[in-house]
């Protein structure tokens, strides 16, 4: 297990199977990429993708009938010591979520429980990983929700979650993430749920918390717009296989696989989708639907949906291979792209 | 908080006084005369016009509410026919065994139920949760006398550790009593579990699934406590509706259970009461069986303040 120095987590070759009584839904079939200290890799797709089975897979939370069935996920820890989380026993996850490993979800408004003020509940991580006494813990809940900067954070301590909107919740699971200073914050879109503005905000405070607390972050989103605001590095998956791996500046200048093209050329862009007279384009959208899951071909899953697309795509599925000055593709043609 | 307790408490009030009313007209409205149908078909008429002196059914009928009404504020639901002693004092004398059956049986049916509830949905699909279960169906199908009988049999007859029946005898001590308790609360508590291990079941396996309980699992806790702490905490809403309507379910259990192991409670004293057409004692332990259940559903209705930040505000 030989990782690099700056690297904190490295997932090779991940496959996180499904296996039903007559088929196999393969989730995640193939999730490669390295994801730097410090820095931000973003993670984009389509829904269904792979993208929230990635991260779980991460965290040891798979629902049965998920699975591991091969594949290494390798995690440096605080004391440099390198893991292979897809060995984990549930026993050693528990050491490690929340100390090490945080996460943030989608949904804002049903991700805290309803019951608990948010001030136990950020107390609670604390507590779950420190010794320390409640009064204690309650001074370090508020001062994380100062750090998330909500306004009047001593007032809204013992608010539970049903007073508060969906951004202030979401800054709340923040603060509840990164209260033990975890060295990775996984972020499963935790923006998709939240007004054009709010989401603007959010990105934004988790930019200057990583500034501050240091921390990597794994960025889930389908949202281009919102890679190119947070993101150092860019992964793209495609029904559970990673298609492409590039440093953001690289992957908008020139993508080295047709997905990435296509998902980019999907985004809406203001100046670009404007005609002459002011007026919005129809937006282009690829052609075709992701294959089924449980039903992917042998060769490469985009094969019947790619204008560039050959008879040798259909053979076997393509490697990820070196297509830019930092980025690698699973295409063959992708140095014709 | 006070300002709903207090709305709760109006409500019952409100609910209270119908179910005076609503008493005092179902014996209104029983066809025949009433004095009539206590004394039964040898009473001469002499009898029957000083039993309807007796019950004031001589005096127009809003005057007759009035005076049952007023009757009730003051504690006095009338004199029993036949025990000739006042209704309250008969229902008093009766209150004990009921009291205590009512209560163990529901402490013995939450005991069983709330775990094996929670344990069937945690691993659901399991033996455990097949065996459970069936186990439930089976309980909520036999009927209450039909265990109390098997009870009996076994652990009173055969390997004699309790008595079969009755109360213990006039001078028996407290535990004596609750001695003779034992076999009526596990079979009415058993059968009564059923519903409330369902119903467990039921709402843990939807909490189980929601987010917040994943997110308790991402903070690195022991299963235990996300599932004690923050997945049956929430499920606990649901459940204790469940758990107030058993409560009020045992009321009428009680009295067949009461009647099969011979205990002297007030369900033993309903049923001679029917028999003997005793209609005050009837009217009497209607309006306690009432009272009954509205005070259970109000504290229930407490505890969900205490339990739901949501309903406080
Ligand atoms: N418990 C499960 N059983 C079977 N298949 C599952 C299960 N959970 C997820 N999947 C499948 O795994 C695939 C990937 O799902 P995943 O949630 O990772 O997608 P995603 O990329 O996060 O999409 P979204 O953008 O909608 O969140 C989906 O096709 C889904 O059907
Ligand atoms: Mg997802």
């Amino acid at each position: 297990m030989t990782l690099d120095a700056d690297t904190i987590l490295s997932v090779r070759d991940l496959r996180t199977w499904f296996k039903g009584r007559h088929s196999i839904a393969k989730a995640v079939d193939g999730v490669t990429f390295d994801l730097k200290r410090g820095k931000t890799l973003a993670v984009v797709g389509e829904s269904g993708s792979g993208k929230s089975v990635t991260s779980l897979s991460i965290m040891g939370l798979l629902a049965r009938p998920g699975a591991i069935e091969s594949g290494q996920i390798l995690f440096r820890d605080r004391q440099e010591r390198v893991h292979d989380l897809a060995r984990f026993s549930q026993k050693q996850f528990r050491a490690l979520r929340g100390r090490e490993i945080a996460m943030i979800f989608q949904e804002p408004m049903t991700s805290l429980n309803p019951l608990y003020t948010v001030g136990d509940q950020i107390g609670e991580m604390i507590a779950l990983h420190e010794p320390i006494s409640p009064s204690e813990a309650r001074k370090r809940a508020l001062e994380m929700l100062r750090h998330v900067e909500i306004p009047d954070a001593a007032g809204r301590l013992d608010d539970y979650p049903h007073q508060m909107s969906g951004g202030m919740r979401q800054r709340v699971m923040i603060a509840m993430a990164l209260a033990c200073s975890p060295s990775l914050l996984i972020a499963d879109e935790p923006t998709t749920a939240l007004d054009v503005t709010i989401q603007a905000q959010i990105l934004d405070l988790l930019r200057r918390l990583q500034d501050q607390f240091g921390m990597s972050i794994l960025f889930i989103t389908h949202n281009l717009g919102v890679v190119a605001e947070i993101a150092h590095d860019v992964v793209v998956m495609y029904a559970g296989r990673v298609v492409e791996q590039a440093p953001v500046m690289e992957l908008f200048a020139r993508q080295t696989h047709p997905y990435t093209r296509g998902l980019l050329a999907c985004t809406p862009d203001a100046e670009r989708d404007l005609g002459s007279e002011g007026e919005r384009q129809a937006l282009y959208s690829i052609p075709g639907s992701v294959p089924p899951i449980t039903d992917l071909p042998p060769g490469c899953a985009f094969e019947p949906r790619c204008g560039y697309a050959v008879p040798a795509c259909r053979n076997a599925l393509p490697p990820l291979v070196k297509a830019g000055e930092n980025s690698i593709s699973r295409c063959i043609r992708s140095h014709e792209i | 908080m006070l300002r709903s307790a207090l709305n709760r408490l109006i409500g019952m009030a409100i609910v209270m006084f119908l179910v005076v009313t609503i008493v005092f007209v179902i014996v209104r409205v029983t066809p025949g005369d009433p004095a009539a149908v206590m004394l039964g078909p040898d009473a001469t008429a002499e009898d029957i016009a000083s039993l309807r002196e007796r019950l004031g059914l001589n005096a127009p009928i809003p005057v007759q509410f009035l005076t049952y009404f007023g009757g009730i504020l003051r504690g006095d639901f009338g004199q029993s026919i036949f025990l000739n002693i006042p209704v309250t004092h008969a229902l008093w004398l009766r209150a004990e065994p009921t009291f205590f059956l009512t209560v163990f049986a529901l402490a013995i049916a939450a005991a069983v139920a709330l775990p094996v509830g929670v344990l069937s949905a945690y691993w659901r699909g399991s033996a455990f949760d097949q065996a459970a279960t069936m186990l439930a169906m089976f309980a909520a199908s036999i009927p209450s006398f039909w265990l109390g009988l098997i009870f009996m049999q076994i652990f009173a007859v055969q390997l004699g550790w309790f008595d079969t029946s009755g109360y213990g005898g006039p001078g028996a001590s407290f535990a004596e009593r609750m001695h003779h308790l034992v076999l009526p609360a596990v079979t009415l508590g058993l059968i009564s579990s059923a519903l409330i291990t369902r119903f467990t079941r039921a709402a843990m396996l939807d909490v189980l699934n929601d987010d917040y309980v994943r997110t308790a699992r991402s903070k690195g806790m022991s299963e235990w406590r996300v599932v004690v702490r923050h997945a049956f905490k929430n499920a606990l809403i649901p459940i204790l509706t469940v758990i107030g309507l058993t409560a009020a379910l045992l009321i009428s259990g009680a009295i067949v259970t009461e009647t099969v192991f011979g205990l002297p409670g007030v369900g033993s004293l309903i049923v001679s009461a029917v028999l003997r057409r005793d209609y005050p004692v009837i009217q009497g332990a209607l309006l306690v069986v009432a009272g009954l259940y509205v005070l259970v559903n109000f504290v229930i209705d407490m505890l969900y303040l205490l339990v739901d930040p949501r309903v406080r505000y």
